[in-house]
């Protein structure tokens, strides 16, 4: 660490500190607009559906549910993505230990 | 902050480690048990039967329609796999409310585990329907091009079963940590009134796509 100025140089640590915080704040940005989108639209597919056939509802709802889970699993990965960034980063062994 | 409760080891000697996901699953297997030997230690037939029995007839007719509609066969052979992984994660989700308590599906190891029970069921149930050969044929199902796209689907939803279910899990226990340093007051029990929304709809959706992966690979009329 030197020190230039009354500051420190980045060294290694803030570096990699600094992309994984911001790396994780974008990609949850990111990673919630287009799922929220496309949940949006199936939900509104579906209650037009059901309004339609009300009879229908109980299929229509599980084949709701079950595709919202795919549709979700999208965003469910770029939160662990952000989790593991954030607390399990695997780049910190590189610098301390 | 931990993300997985894997991350806390009780007890280690040499390879052997007991960790809290170990501990808190073999807690919820415990409770499963023994409700299951308490309630169906005495069945009876007739009008009159006790409140556990009719509990359990209930769950096991529900999901045996569950499994009906989804996969458009007779529902007995596949209501010990599905009905397992179905019960042993809602109970899992439903008892992490209690204080103290770890959800075993929070870690990825548990997750992990039970998805790649999904991952060589289907294969076994595939084959036991259609023989060896019909059932290596639905890999090149439209054409011999999709093979290379077939497998690594079939790797991809494996992964994808596991990380799901722990994401959702976890993001639940996450949250809850955060609002607890923030906002201590009632807000947190909101938040975990969600999440056993979510651990509910999790267990729902996890069996329902076992039953597809294992009722596509069954289907005999093509």
């Amino acid at each position: 660490m030197k020190l230039i100025q009354g500051g420190y140089i980045m060294d290694s640590i803030s570096i990699i500190g600094m992309a994984s915080i911001v790396t994780a704040g974008i990609t949850m940005a990111v990673g919630s607009i287009a799922p929220a989108f496309g949940e949006g639209k199936a939900v509104a597919q579906a209650l037009q559906s059901i309004a339609q056939q009300p009879d229908e509802a109980n299929t229509i709802s599980r084949t709701l549910f079950v595709g919202l889970a795919m549709v979700e699993s999208t965003a469910i990965y770029c939160f662990v993505i952000s989790m593991i960034l954030l607390f399990a980063n695997p780049f910190w062994n590189f610098v301390i230990g | 902050m931990s993300i997985d409760p894997s991350e806390i080891v009780y007890f280690q000697w040499r390879f052997v480690s007991i960790s809290a996901t170990l501990v808190f699953t073999w807690i919820t297997m415990f409770i499963l048990s023994l409700g299951s030997y308490l309630i169906t230690r005495k069945l009876k037939t007739g009008p009159k039967i006790s409140k556990g029995q009719n509990i359990l007839e209930a769950a096991i007719v529900i999901i045996r329609k569950q499994i009906h509609e989804v996969s458009r066969q007779d529902p007995g052979r596949f209501l010990p796999f599905i009905a397992t992984l179905f019960i042993f994660i809602l109970a899992a989700n439903i008892l992490s409310v209690v204080p103290g308590f770890i959800a075993p599906t929070g870690s990825l190891n548990t997750t992990i585990a039970l998805s790649l029970c999904v991952f060589f069921a289907v294969p076994v149930y595939g084959i036991q329907s259609q023989g060896f050969l019909g059932y290596l044929k639905q890999y090149i199902k439209p054409t011999v091009v999709m093979l290379p796209f077939n497998i690594i689907s079939e790797l991809s939803r494996t992964l994808s079963l596991a990380i799901r279910l722990y994401g959702n899990v976890m993001s639940a226990s996450i949250i809850a940590a955060i609002l607890i340093g923030i906002i201590p007051i009632f807000f947190p029990i909101v938040l975990q009134l969600l999440g056993l929304l979510t651990g509910v709809i999790q267990a729902y959706i996890f069996a329902i796509l076992a039953i597809v992966y294992i009722g596509s690979a069954t289907n005999k009329k093509k």
